[in-house]
């Protein structure tokens, strides 16, 4: 994956005619959890998983989702796939609003959004033989039964790149990158419209990596899926995506198309993330400055005031403390890139030249639940990315 | 579409697979369950185990031909032959094999009616705690909130209350029969395996896999009953396994206490029993042979349980009974 980003050339997405190629459009959507075991003597507490997150996904395209873990982009799949039932906001697929539809009345949407999982281990029933596993597509919607259904699995494990005579194996007994292909197939089994794939390549080796990858290629060709992928791995999804969302805390910071995103970032967060990711070239390496941002992402339970990175910006004005910026263009960019930033970040500005305009009880006070103290060692944000997603966001 | 191709690193993978397959190797996948059998088979203690418990079931089978060749039948009275000057039990002879009872009759055929009783319990209330024991805990684990808090508040008042003292005022209150000794065993042992069961569905319950199986839109039914269940079964039968010998020993103890099978039933509890009034005047035989059948009975169905555990357990790990 390393080597994709200097060769490949991704395409400018399809000029859209207008709203109708939009497949899905979120809007406003907000998530919280009831944190458990309070309510009942101390005002009740609620972990803000998605706060407020708006954005549109095309037909036929890919839209990438990126953020530290624990930032709620898994939980906006969930309530995108229906999993969660979302707390307000509205989410329209296909022209159809889907929010609150009951599960009965949500069966016949299963056919058209599906999930592919982050564990190849656990997203798959130890104790089912994968003919069965993929099989349950058709046999939850009643499309095919016997000798249909084994063949229509094993067309579906070929497809996959999967040998259609291990249709009686488990799942223990196939590598990590072969159960997440068995993850696809059944993923695929509807012909859906939309896949939402949950960090599909992070718990695997790189070299499998890019083998899942280009098997998700060739199926959106194929059949002109839609995909929203999630990912902390910036370099994968910038070669996945044609659009990409940065979420923080719960938030949408900026939205680009994946070039210029990586060539002219205006939010700072986006700056910071960029900065951290992985330069080939040792020499090149050496001369880029990397931004370390100070302290660690604070509490979803009490979000900071105002923009949800000022305590950690550089560029911290007591603006952003104040105000929540709106997630709109900024610096004269085109619509389709949009940053929450009061002071985005002109093309080529050096973010470690800033020093924070803001008191320093401000940075400190507002991270709220955060362990380091106000002079602890800065934290290197490629480090706050950690490889596995601790089990269920928040 | 908007993904360039990166092949580099090939589909190595997948080429193996299909290499083995042209090996003519037959492609047969290695159930869970195919592997505790394994082990199983290897095992020693479970084939002796199974053995005697395969032994006992065809005597309890094979009661009324035994019955036949000896030409005494379980409840028939031998008052010339089967009692001694004094009325007491006669030793073991050639016409009792094991001797007879304080009323004359053939022990060793009483013994293997009382197998009957004994197994027929045994399985019975097994079945019935397991049925209880795995609605309750699915029911519990899956749904939770509401209804859990229902379930594992009956389960903790049932624990609380001793075992004996509720059968014995159930049993006194409706007088005793057969099926409410099987009744009774069966719902108030299902306890602990409602907890196991629950304890391992809440845990499973978090896994990708249910998620999955709902974005595929799957409903409660199914999940509880197509994915949970499957991953909650092998704690069931080793719990099951082990229920078995304890609802024997629970079925004696309420015969021991008069609140068991009814009499003239030859059944080992009352067998005890009875014998245990006449032990101190040297008639052993009457009390050693049912004690002996019942134990080797609930030995023989114990060492078997530990070896199920042991397999379908290697790591010996999950299981708190």
């Amino acid at each position: 994956m390393t080597s994709a980003p200097e060769t490949q050339a991704n395409p400018v997405p399809a000029p859209a005619a207008d709203g109708d190629d939009v497949l899905l459009r979120v809007e406003n959507l907000v998530k919280h959890f009831p944190l458990k075991g309070s309510g009942w003597f101390q005002p009740k507490e609620f972990v803000h998983a998605v706060d407020g997150v708006s954005l549109e996904v095309r037909r036929g395209q890919t839209f990438g989702i990126v953020g530290e873990t624990g930032c709620g982009k898994s939980t906006l799949a969930r309530c995108v796939a229906r999993l969660y039932d979302v707390t307000s906001g509205r989410i329209v697929f296909d022209g159809r609003d889907i929010t609150q539809l009951s599960q009965r009345r949500l069966r016949p949407l299963r056919t058209e959004i599906q999930m592919i999982f982050q564990d190849p281990i656990g997203s798959l029933n130890p104790r089912r033989r994968v003919g069965s596993i993929i099989g349950d597509p058709f046999a939850i919607h009643k499309l095919a039964s016997g000798a249909e259904r084994k063949r229509r699995v094993q067309e579906l494990m070929e497809r996959v790149g999967l040998n259609p005579e291990h249709f009686n194996r488990f799942p223990a007994e196939f590598s990590g990158g072969q159960r997440q292909r068995i993850g696809v197939a059944r993923a695929l089994a509807f012909r859906p419209k939309l896949i939402i794939c949950d960090e599909p390549v992070s718990a695997l080796d790189v070299s499998i990596q890019a083998q899942v990858i280009n098997l998700l290629a060739d199926l959106q060709t194929d059949f002109g899926l839609t995909y929203i992928f999630i990912a902390h791995d910036l370099s994968v999804v910038r070669h996945v995506s044609n659009s990409i969302g940065v979420m923080y805390l719960g938030k949408v910071t900026e939205v680009a198309t994946a070039d210029e995103l990586f060539t002219v970032p205006r939010h700072p967060y986006t700056g910071a993330l960029l900065s951290a990711v992985p330069v080939p070239n040792p020499d090149e390496s050496d001369q880029r400055k990397q931004i370390i941002l100070a302290g660690d992402v604070p509490s979803p339970i009490a979000p900071p005031s105002g923009c949800r990175f000022h305590p950690r910006c550089p560029k911290a004005a007591p603006v952003c403390v104040a105000e929540d910026p709106p997630l709109e263009p900024r610096l004269g960019d085109g619509p389709e890139h949009p940053a929450a930033c009061h002071l985005p970040m002109a093309e080529g500005e050096n973010l470690a030249e800033f020093r924070p305009s803001i008191s320093a009880e401000e940075r400190v006070e507002e991270v709220e639940g955060s362990l380091l103290p106000d002079n602890a060692e800065p934290v290197d944000i490629a480090g706050a990315l950690p490889v596995r997603r601790e089990g269920g966001e928040p | 579409m908007s993904m360039p191709e990166l092949r580099s690193a090939g589909e190595s993978e997948v080429l193996d697979e299909s290499g083995e397959a042209a090996a003519g190797k037959r492609i047969e996948g290695r159930s869970p369950w195919r592997l505790a059998y394994e082990r199983l088979r290897t095992d020693r203690a479970a084939k002796i185990a199974l053995g005697t418990i395969l032994v006992i079931v065809l005597l309890a089978i094979l009661a009324p031909v035994f019955a036949k060749i000896t030409g005494h039948g379980p409840n028939q009275q031998f008052i010339d032959i089967g009692e001694n000057a004094n009325g007491g039990p006669v030793p073991p002879s050639g016409i009792f094999w094991l001797g007879t009872d304080n009323n004359g009759r053939d022990l060793f055929i009483r013994i293997l009616y009382g197998a009957r009783v004994s197994l027929v319990v045994g399985v019975l209330a097994t079945m019935i705690s397991v049925a209880l024991g795995v609605l309750l805990g699915l029911a519990a684990g899956f749904i939770g909130g509401f209804v859990d808090t229902v379930i594992a508040r009956v389960i903790d008042v049932m624990l609380s209350i001793p075992f004996l003292i509720l059968a014995i005022s159930i049993a006194y209150v409706s007088g005793p029969s057969l099926w409410l000794v099987i009744g009774i065993i069966g719902v108030l042992s299902f306890t602990y395996l409602a907890r196991i069961v629950r304890g391992q569905v809440i845990s499973i319950k978090s896994r990708e896999f249910i998620e999955a199986a709902r974005a595929l839109g799957a409903g409660p039914w199914r999940i509880m009953f197509v994915d949970l269940l499957p991953n909650v079964i092998a704690q069931v039968i080793v719990y099951a396994t082990l229920l078995i010998p304890l609802a024997i020993v629970s079925e004696a103890s309420l015969s021991f206490l008069g609140v068991g099978v009814p009499p003239p039933t030859a059944d080992w509890g009352s067998m005890i029993s009875d014998a245990s009034g006449f032990y101190q005047y040297g008639y052993w035989w009457f009390l050693f042979f049912p004690s002996v059948a019942l134990l080797i009975t609930t030995l023989a169905f114990n060492i078997f349980g530990d070896s199920v555990r042991d397999a379908l357990d290697p790591r010996g790990a999950g299981i708190y009974v």
